[in-house]
């Protein structure tokens, strides 16, 4: 399909946002680089969380699974392989894994797609820590000349093509479709759609996502483990994240990613035991204020001045 | 009469209970087959059994010729018989033009961007909700809700229309223009199946009707013939007037 001025708009300003977030480690002072960093991550996971749980309303909390799945990838594989086959095996072994989780549990619905998903990362957690009892290793070291500019810089170029996928998906046939799912499954099912290979389809993107971002992030860490790779916390601050947001827009996990990581960052600082409650608070803030996230809110003030006349 | 449509044997069972029982029909090309019966006589059921929605307990489903008793809803609607529903379900979080155009994207016909949307402000116009496609779901009337819904199962070009009680629950004026939507569609030479209770759509505007009670076929023929049936009249008004 030919693109609108409107489209012309967006990218450009798209990638003049991409420009500007790529100069910041030349500006910025290591502390900076490191939330920005983080900013980065969580904007690619809450970002591609958000495509497939947006539109179907399936709430993962696979993202662990997928992200420790993808840092034992480069823990393991940068042993024998160079790093840059890393992150697509790391991309390929993600999707491999949620075609798998896809295919057992999308045809369940609600809580109970929930609940495995939350039980799917404790598991690979567990068999990883079984394999280390069996084997006599304790967790694995990574090191690279890898900095965290470099890793930085990765995760913009995956946030850039989660961002061209979910707009190429917005605007495809299975994108409409999920949509329609979304609304009424029943409708979509007697309408023609084939809706267990759309969801699963569509679950493939987090899942590669999550894998690839925790393929980058492993050198961050140094020395991994399970406990790390698969903490379950990651997967509840990626559903925060892109709820405060709003999953009604591309860009509404991004702006719930940005006041949360400064707010998480200031709490660990001053409180750190308290960063479980920010959780709670932000969940109950969702669930009572914003239902639909900031984006929602935006919609509703552009919609409360445009009937005063004031847009 | 080369059948479109065929029922073999067709069975529905709920645990002990028999809901469609062993139901025989044939649905000939540009033929309006009328689905009657008193309530709770497994008309809606059949439909589900048609559409896919239900499984088949036994028997047989052919859409010219090919079985597609065990395929799911999404196959059979590809293969081209697209329903409405009993209680009318529109997309809520999309305009009218979107909710006709998923029945154009994804119907029998598939088709993508321009070519969907022509399609589909074409259907609204024969449905009669031209310059409503910017509508949302929550602002039209009862009636046109079940026109829009109409228009989306159109838009997929089926070869069989199912319409689940479409004319119930409209006012007098309503159904006036609901019977002449769905006379033009018959007069376009479209197969369809109605269950229906209002007894002036079946007269004027099935070919043939089957009367069904306690889930089994009791009566079959045109609807002057099975309206005058003894059995039917039994079936709907019990035995003192038969």
């Amino acid at each position: 399909m030919r693109l609108t001025s409107n489209d012309w708009r967006n990218l450009t300003l798209a990638a003049l946002g991409l420009a500007i977030a790529a100069c910041l480690p030349w500006l910025l002072g290591n502390y900076a680089l490191t939330i920005g960093v983080t900013i980065a991550m969580y904007t690619v996971l809450a970002t591609s969380w958000a495509l497939f749980s947006g539109p179907t309303h399936y709430i993962s909390l696979a993202t662990a699974a997928f992200f420790g799945v993808g840092t034992y990838v480069t823990g393991i594989g940068i042993q024998h392989l160079p790093y840059w086959t890393l992150l697509p095996l790391a991309g390929v072994i993600g999707a491999v894994l949620a075609a798998l989780v896809g295919l057992a549990t999308l045809r369940l619905s609600g809580v109970y797609f929930v609940i495995f998903t939350l039980g799917l990362a404790e598991f690979i957690r567990q068999v990883i820590t079984w394999g280390q009892n069996v084997s006599g290793t304790k967790g694995i070291y990574v090191l690279t000349s890898i900095t965290e500019a470099h890793i930085y810089w990765q995760l913009l170029g995956l946030a850039a093509l989660v961002y061209l996928l979910g707009w190429a998906i917005g605007r495809s046939r299975l994108g409409f479709a999920l949509r329609i799912i979304g609304d009424d499954e029943q409708v979509a099912r007697h309408s023609g759609i084939h809706t267990a290979r759309a969801k699963i389809l569509l679950f493939l993107v987090p899942g590669s996502v999550a894998a690839i971002t925790g393929a980058i992030l492993a050198p961050r860490y140094v020395y991994i483990e399970p406990s790390l790779a698969f903490a379950p916390m990651l997967s509840f601050q990626v559903v925060i994240m892109a709820l405060l947001g709003g999953t009604g827009r591309l860009w509404g996990p991004l702006v719930g990613v940005i006041p949360f990581t400064f707010l998480w960052e200031a709490i660990s600082i001053t409180v750190p035991n308290q960063t479980t409650l920010l959780l709670g608070v932000s969940f109950l803030i969702i669930v009572y204020l914003l239902p639909k996230g900031f984006v929602g809110l935006f919609g509703a003030i552009r919609r409360r001045m445009g009937s005063e006349g004031l847009v | 009469m080369s059948a479109v449509l065929s029922l073999r044997g067709v069975t529905k069972r709920f645990g002990g209970l028999v809901a469609v029982n062993a139901m025989d029909f044939d649905v000939a090309e540009h033929e309006v087959l009328g689905l009657i019966g008193p309530n709770g006589s497994g008309k809606s059921t059949t439909l589900n059994l048609i559409s896919g929605a239900l499984p088949v307990t036994t028997g047989a489903i052919a859409l010219r010729g090919s079985p597609i008793t065990q395929l799911p809803a999404q196959d059979i609607a590809r293969r081209g018989i697209a329903r409405t529903f009993q209680l009318v379900r529109l997309l809520p979080s999309m305009n009218v033009l979107e909710n006709v155009m998923a029945g154009a994207v994804f119907g029998h016909r598939r088709r993508w961007g321009h070519e969907a949307e022509a399609v589909a402000q074409a259907m609204l116009e024969k449905v009669g909700m031209a310059g409503r496609g910017h509508m949302a779901v929550g602002q039209l009337t009862y009636i046109d809700t079940k026109r829009g819904e109409l228009a989306r199962v159109l838009a997929g070009e089926p070869r069989v229309v199912l319409l689940d009680e479409w004319l119930a629950g409209l006012n007098p004026t309503e159904l006036e223009e609901g019977l002449a939507l769905i006379r033009a569609l018959r007069d376009e030479g479209r197969t369809i199946i109605l269950v229906e209770h209002v007894m002036d759509a079946i007269r004027s505007l099935c070919d043939r009707c089957v009367v069904m009670a306690s889930g089994s076929k009791i009566a079959e023929g045109t609807p002057a013939e099975v309206l005058a049936d003894p059995e039917v009249i039994r079936a709907y008004l019990g035995d003192d007037d038969a």
